[in-house]
């Protein structure tokens, strides 16, 4: 252990003498300053006046002097990580008080010419010494006497709450101060009443027919969402693995079509359907003799378009978990005569419950942060996220507002998360053990059964229908009003000039831009969401719940809210970030890694801790196990966290406004400027391109992660043979 | 080795300048068409320059340049609504360009004098009535000529408009109401026209939108975006209200602290010219243009054929007036809390 640690105390060291300090202008990538002679290295920097720099190299030559020079390990860990966690609270000092203007607070105490001159974002130089500091500091954590002794352990807790505070807690708390912001100053007497304001929370809409308060409305809707898309959700899982019904594989493609489209597209098709002069709408009018009416509009129309957009989140998280439920089990329960639905009721949906419980939260969460739907088909129904976005961008630009609604919203999830940490309680649900297991899955009874046909069917049926019209809409000259034949819209978004070669469609920018960012993003975000599970199912340490709640922090927010609040934490020093592509990453790494959390605690919460305990056994150490026995049986988890997180990557809107630049725009701002410029009929094509780009993707994937083998065979029983 | 560090902290700086010289980062609020044709005009006439644009609405860049404040990443900001233009200069947000306005017509010059010349006007597009043509006939109703008639029941459910509190076209025409009527008048008249809304959407666009579809009769909105969405066929059909009405001045403004100062001023002098002006209707944008020289496109609402008012967009462009009139809007017009 002492090698690793001054392993990484050399590598700061170096870094600190040869990579530039601070952020370069030309990028991470260009490497022009070892040439040009302006080195700005964290040694020549001190050297040229920024003596402000010289703790952080100060505190890695201690840490390697400590490491040689003291034999007993206990002291020797203890006195590390104190040199390397003063070390890293230096480095955050300096870049917090002297930034580009030069000092922020104390400017009597800085006179010098060098500190007035300020300083510009950190670079690769600082960002790899803090790394090796951390690392020194976590790796030192596990060997004193208060640590779990594991390094590995520790240091993945250390880098994910390092991350998560940097990038998830530090820019929300720009924002979020602003709830508490009066007239020339701070105060908290005045939170309270705007917080509890009858424009939040009213009730009427329970004994009148006037409408709630928006935190009210968004309430019922995140309810009725997270319940509706987590039934639908199994549904689909059990007509998956527990029926012999036949078109499985195209039921498949219809369940993750809906998270594959820019959201704006649903709500567009289901005016076209349901609106007032919309196809369906207008075909019972004539039939029954109504009149044509606006109902979708509101509620209805909202609930409808999110149902149709997180079922699959739902099935994602439940497919997973309804697969792993153990055979032996419910062959124990049919042994002792319990019938087909005894068994389901009693042994097989309690084993699922960490997926129910993950699943309904994931639909209660994107229900509230939703921005899209509520904004086409919300009419008078107020929601938290739109009046949040409207309080930032409107006509009156009020952040107070803004910030107190994200506390709402941010209180609801909260509770939210308790209420599902309660119903989980402590018990285990863990059914893969790694025992012989060689049993069939029990089908399901007939009524249940034909339950999930009834609920799932219909809706797959729904599904089919919009696309169809999505991609007919790309194909006609003018939807819903001159349905004639065309190819335009797909010339002029991905045109290509053939006798130059030059792709001359406008979409071509965004688009390959798009598919770089997520495909970036989406690795990384499986691999922090999967460890931080990893660390929550199978790891103990101090403040479990608040970290674990920390995670869903980002997403819970509005993706207006994250959008304003890293302009705000990134546009300046101490780390510059707006601009570049490296702040969209980072944004969708941090806002989708919950869906990684999530569904990698769902899966783990089926594998015995048996398995962990006989790698260790056998001489592994905790990477190793994850790497051997862990990795391989979370098989699904990992799909779910790859596919939600590259596709949420391409598809998300309101965060992404506000941090696009022109040399790195997204595809979902194009079309959404496109929408508002009133061209449908390009914006649907670029949609219905990149509908299908996302699903070769997804099946590529697929095909990568490969399939899980828990047992044998996968089969269910086949009753209608033996009866 | 102190010498060498302080030179390459200068050098590292002064290179930084000079990769900046030749890049002019844009944000584009009108349509995207168009943004696209103003960047290869500009192009084409400046081959050293490399536009770096990006399309986003106003309200949005506006919540963008207040959180960049002090160190902004965009030169300059052309088209969209005055309104949050005239915000930007009143919070020190922009800086004056010191461009010659002496071509423009009246209404941009006022725009340039209101914001001591941090804003200057390059459109105007009225505000007008737009209905559904299929949608009227079809339920036998009779089309609107004016503001009064929207008050009559037999618009009941038809007609949709956006909230002034969230969409700068609704507070446009709110503002016109007051400025035609009086205020008192203006309240009572537009809370009679709510009895006929079925909704107040969000976004300003959204009703015209609406309109064309035939998910709501008539809306309110500019008439610009309703000529364009009448040009790609649907049934919409445009109205200038018979009392009068009010218009907005799309502008461009360069932003405090731009990084090429050089080349936001050729922008601006370029937005201005009169050949660049007359050139917007190629891609379907019908707005007035502000350089006298230009042309106007025969599409084009004839502004001289609107009776417009005299929009006094010193007064009601600012946040006191907004923030009162808003308040009353609230309290006599809007409902919070809607009935469902």
């Amino acid at each position: 252990m002492k090698k690793t640690v001054l392993i990484w105390l050399a590598i700061g060291l170096v870094s600190f003498v040869l990579l530039p300090w601070h952020m370069t202008e030309d990028g991470l990538y260009d490497a022009t300053w070892m040439t040009d002679g302006v080195a700005a290295t964290g040694l020549f920097s001190i050297l040229a006046g920024q003596w402000w720099l010289a703790p952080a190299g100060l505190a890695i030559l201690a840490a390697i002097v400590i490491q040689l020079a003291i034999d007993e390990p206990v002291k020797r860990a203890r006195l590390t990580l104190g040199t390397a966690v003063a070390g890293l609270a230096f480095i955050a000092l300096q870049g917090l008080i002297i930034v580009r203007a030069g000092p922020r607070i104390f400017e009597t105490l800085f006179v010098s010419e060098a500190v007035m001159a300020g300083q510009p974002g950190m670079g690769a130089g600082a960002g790899i010494c803090a790394l090796a500091l951390l690392f020194a500091a976590t790796i030192s954590l596990s060997q004193s006497d208060k640590g779990q002794g594991d390094a590995f352990v520790v240091s993945t807790i250390g880098l994910i709450v390092a991350l998560v505070a940097i990038f998830v807690f530090f820019p929300v708390i720009h924002i979020l101060v602003r709830a508490f912001e009066v007239d020339g100053g701070y105060s908290l007497t005045e939170f309270f009443p705007r917080f509890f304001s009858s424009d939040i929370w009213d009730l009427s809409c329970l004994i009148s027919n006037r409408s709630c308060g928006v935190g009210i409305n968004s309430l019922f809707l995140a309810v009725m969402t997270g319940a509706g898309t987590t039934l639908l959700g199994l549904s689909f899982a059990l007509i998956f693995t527990r029926t012999d019904f036949r078109a499985k594989k195209l039921l498949r493609v219809l369940t993750v079509l809906p998270i594959i489209t820019p959201p704006f597209v649903i709500g567009l098709a289901l005016i076209l359907l349901f609106g007032r002069t919309g196809t369906i709408t207008e075909y019972f009018a004539d039939l029954l003799g109504w009149e044509a009416t606006r109902w979708l509009y509101g509620f209805w129309g909202i609930y409808f378009a999110q149902l149709l957009s997180f079922t699959p989140i739902a099935f994602l998280v439940l497919i997973g978990v309804v697969q792993g439920v153990s055979p032996s089990m419910e062959e124990a329960s049919q042994t002792l005569d319990a019938n087909r639905w005894q068994t389901f009721r009693f042994v097989s949906l309690p084993l699922m419950r960490p997926g129910l419980a993950n699943a309904f939260l994931l639909g209660f969460i994107e229900s509230l942060a939703d921005f899209g739907n509520p904004l086409v088909l919300g009419s008078g129904y107020s929601v938290l996220s739109t009046d949040i976005y409207f309080a930032i961008v409107g006509a009156v630009a009020d952040p107070a507002k803004a910030a107190i609604l994200a506390i709402a919203l941010l209180t609801l999830t909260l509770t939210a998360f308790m209420a599902q940490r309660m119903w989980l309680g402590k018990k285990s649900y863990a059914t893969i053990t790694g025992k012989a297991d060689s049993g069939q899955n029990a089908s399901l009874n007939p009524i249940l059964k034909w339950a999930c046909y009834c609920t799932a069917l219909p809706w797959a049926a729904f599904t089919l229908v919009v696309y169809s019209m999505i991609i007919f809409g790309s194909f006609v000259k003018l939807w819903g009003i001159n349905h004639g034949f065309t190819f335009d819209h797909y010339i002029r978004a991905f045109g290509i000039d053939f006798s130059t070669g030059r792709f001359s469609g406008v979409a071509w920018d965004s688009y390959f831009t798009t598919l770089t960012i997520s495909s970036i993003a989406a690795p990384l975000t499986a691999l922090v969401g999967l460890s931080t599970a990893y660390l929550l199912v199978r790891q103990k340490f101090w403040g479990k719940d608040a970290f674990e709640f920390s995670t869903m922090l980002s997403f819970a927010i509005p993706g207006t809210v994250i959008g304003v609040s890293y302009i705000m934490a990134f546009n300046f020093p101490p780390i510059e970030l707006t601009g570049t592509s490296i702040i969209l990453i980072i944004v969708f790494v941090f806002r989708n890694m919950p869906v990684g959390v999530r569904g990698g605690i769902a899966a783990m919460s089926q594998l015995d801790k048996s398995l962990d305990e006989a790698s260790i056994t056998l001489g592994a150490n905790s990477f190793t196990t994850v790497r051997r026995v862990i990795l391989p049986l979370m098989g699904p988890a990992v799909l779910a966290a790859l596919t939600y997180s590259f596709v949420r990557a391409i598809t998300s809107v309101s965060a992404v406004i506000f941090l696009v630049s022109a040399k790195h725009n997204m595809a979902t701002s194009f079309i959404v400027g496109r929408v508002e410029n009133g061209e449908f009929g390009l914006a649907i094509a670029y949609s219905a391109a990149l509908i299908i780009t996302m699903l070769a993707a997804i099946l590529l994937l697929q095909l990568l992660v490969g399939v899980r083998r828990l047992r044998r065979s996968d089969r269910v029983q086949q009753i209608a043979k033996t009866a | 080795m102190k010498k060498l560090g302080m030179v390459s902290v200068a050098a590292l700086l002064a290179s930084g300048a000079v990769a900046w010289a030749d890049e002019l980062s844009l944000v584009c609020s009108a349509e995207q068409d168009w943004c696209d044709l103003m960047v290869a005009a500009f192009e084409a006439e400046n081959p050293d320059t490399d536009v770096l644009m990006v399309r986003k609405s106003t309200g949005e860049t506006l919540a963008q340049v207040r959180a960049e404040a002090g160190n902004p990443k965009i030169d300059v900001w052309w088209g969209g609504t005055g309104d949050p233009h005239l915000i930007a200069a009143e919070e020190g947000l922009s800086q004056a360009s010191g461009v010659d306005t002496s071509e423009l017509l009246g209404w941009a010059q006022n725009m340039a004098e209101i914001s001591r010349g941090k804003t200057v006007g390059i459109y105007a597009g009225a505000l007008g009535i737009g209905y559904n043509a299929d949608i009227l006939a079809e339920k036998g109703i009779e089309p609107p000529q004016c503001w009064a008639d929207l008050e009559d029941s037999r618009f009941e459910g038809e007609i949709q408009v956006a909230n002034p509190n969230s969409s700068g076209t609704a507070y446009t025409e709110l503002a016109t109401f007051v400025q035609l009527f009086g205020e008192d008048e203006a309240m009572t008249k537009l809370a009679a026209v709510g009895k006929n809304v079925n909704s107040y959407t969000k976004s300003g666009s959204a009703p015209s939108k609406a309109a064309a579809r035939g998910e709501t009769g008539v809306s309110i909105g500019f008439m610009h975006d309703m000529v364009k969405l009448a040009s790609q066929g649907f049934p919409l059909k445009i109205v200038a209200p018979c009392e009068g009405t009010g218009y907005e001045v799309g502008a461009v403004s360069i932003i405090d602290g731009a990084r090429n100062l050089v080349g936001a001023k050729k922008w601006v002098e370029f937005a201005l010219s009169a050949e660049v002006q007359s050139r917007a209707p190629e891609v379907g944008s019908f707005q007035v243009p502000s350089n006298s020289n230009a042309q106007v496109a025969p599409e084009s609402p004839d502004l001289a054929s609107i009776k417009l008012i005299d929009y006094d967009f010193a007064t009601y462009g600012s946040s006191e007036t907004r923030e009162r009139l808003l308040a009353r809007w609230d309290s006599e017009v809007g409902d919070p809390n809607p009935q469902q």
